[in-house]
């Protein structure tokens, strides 16, 4: 699962031409964090986290994190999920 | 009877401005940038409040930054205050982070699928060489002001400026299918661009028309933005232009068009881009997507802005004032747009600039003059030729679409 993560970023490096001037989004240091960048960061810059809170429940960040599994396909092992979720609600929740 | 507002609407804006008093003019001629503090609305999430930046991509100026990848950046209010969006000031919207850059000589686009008889390609050179049509539409995502929702919903958090109005030029897409011989048991319209997933799990952006739409001949292949070449943000070198229809549908870097004789199924279509039945005023249908509780998002709902002011903008006891903006609908046609400047007590009649056609922004402009100290709210509502006027109480739904609820702005007077 790993390995196919690390093609997913460098994927996303690849086409980065396009996307220009990207600056670092600093998400809240807390437990976590490692596989919220890990995880999320191949596909979308990590600024879609902050915008979407904070009005986000815990099961609203649940159901999130389910979509980009279930329907787009986010290559995300079961354990990190609930990392991501808990480090979500935690920071980014209501 | 000659009106008003009739009157002006002939004369054009330029008529309108000059007969309105030199604030009026003071005001146009000040308000064509975005300089100084980046104004959101505090409607928003406080989070995207605190995340959104101003930040300019190549070629463009600068737009606020909502999502760096995907790209999601949003026209501020002052780059919508003329009925015609500059490329540079229009709105940029991906999904997918996927996005190539097209090269012009290499790209093709193949039009065919087993619903027509056969299946072409063509460069853009023997695009351009087509018989071609030109349209004013505007481009206005379906989720626009998403951010505002009470509560709010998860998505891309829009304010008011995921919209932009161009005039394009391009070749009837109706005229494409008629030469890949389109077939009476077509359905839908299917189509895709360059640009996709940054994993293959994810599904490509590939949506549908029901092929009623697709053969409108206002439906263009457009090869050209405002006289130019589209900018690479903007679908470069070739999009789709749906008018009336929201921004979802205007395939950006087209590559493909299919037409289908079974309803398409794709992620798209089938769970994205729905709103429920029977909640909005919508005309245009599409039957083979529909279930028995939702359907694709199709036409644009009556809506207006006011881009004159932002809320919470001082003005002079005394003075002159524009309160003015632009509206729209998803090509009915604007009626009126009435403008209170009494918290919704009492409504007047505004003067409408020019008529670019239905699919088109339209100005509108209602002098004020303000007697008394303090606040002063302005609203404005727009109705259209069959009767729609904007929402007065917001209609709530899940993925926040359709935001066209009336809007207020508190001036304060001193």
């Amino acid at each position: 699962m790993r390995h196919i993560t690390f093609a997913v970023v460098a994927f996303a490096l690849a086409v980065g031409v396009a996307a220009a001037q990207e600056k670092p989004v600093r998400l809240k240091q807390a437990p976590g964090l490692d596989k919220v960048e890990a995880n999320c960061a191949g596909c979308h810059s990590l600024d879609y986290v902050p915008m979407n809170s904070p009005f986000l429940n815990a099961a609203g960040w649940d159901a999130e994190v389910a979509k980009m599994i279930n329907a787009f396909g986010a290559p995300i092992a079961a354990a990190d999920a609930k990392v991501i979720s808990d480090y979500l609600k935690s920071n980014y929740g209501t | 009877m000659i009106t008003r507002r009739g009157l002006l609407a002939s004369a054009g804006m330029g008529t309108l401005l000059a007969a309105s008093g030199a604030a009026v003019q003071e005001f146009f001629a000040t308000g064509a940038g975005a300089e100084g503090a980046l104004k959101m609305s505090p409607m928003l999430p406080d989070g995207t409040r605190t995340e959104a930046l101003l930040d300019t991509l190549p070629g463009k100026k600068p737009l606020i930054k909502l999502s760096y990848r995907p790209p999601n950046y949003e026209a501020p209010i002052e780059y919508l205050r003329s009925e015609i969006t500059p490329n540079d000031s229009f709105f940029v919207r991906y999904h997918l982070a996927g996005i190539p850059q097209v090269d012009a000589a290499s790209w093709r686009l193949t039009i065919g699928g087993e619903g027509a008889d056969k299946e072409f390609s063509l460069g853009l050179n023997e695009l351009r060489q087509l018989p071609s049509a030109e349209v004013i539409a505007l481009c206005q995502c379906s989720g626009n002001r998403r951010g505002l929702f009470q509560p709010h919903v998860a998505g891309v958090e829009w304010g008011y400026g995921a919209m932009g109005c161009a005039h394009w030029k391009g070749v009837r897409l109706k005229d494409l299918l008629e030469r890949a011989g389109l077939k009476k048991e077509a359905v839908e319209i299917v189509y895709h661009g360059a640009d996709g997933p940054v994993s293959d799990k994810t599904p490509a952006f590939v949506k549908s028309l029901p092929v009623a739409k697709a053969i409108d001949d206002a439906t263009l292949v457009a090869y050209e933005m405002n006289g130019e070449a589209l900018p690479h943000w903007n679908g470069f070198p070739v999009r789709l232009v749906v008018p009336g229809w929201t921004g979802t549908y205007w395939m950006k870097h087209l590559t493909s068009i299919q037409a289908v004789t079974k309803p398409f199924d794709g992620f798209w279509m089938k769970s994205a881009y729905r709103i429920p039945l029977g909640k909005f005023p919508i005309v245009a249908r599409f039957p083979t997507q529909e279930t028995a509780t939702n359907t694709p998002i199709t036409d644009m709902v009556i809506n207006s802005l006011i881009t004159s002011h932002n809320d919470g903008d001082s003005i002079k006891i005394g003075s002159t004032v524009a309160i003015a903006g632009i509206a729209w609908d998803g090509g009915y046609g604007l009626n009126s747009v009435d403008v209170s400047t009494d918290g919704g007590k009492t409504w007047t009649d505004a003067a409408l600039g020019e008529n670019h056609g239905p699919y088109a922004l339209r100005s509108f402009m209602l002098p004020f003059v303000p007697r008394a100290a303090g606040a002063h709210v302005i609203m404005a509502r727009a109705t259209n030729k069959i009767g729609q006027s904007q929402a007065t109480t917001l209609i709530a739904n899940p993925a926040g679409y359709h935001h066209n609820l009336i809007q207020s702005l508190t001036l304060v007077a001193s």
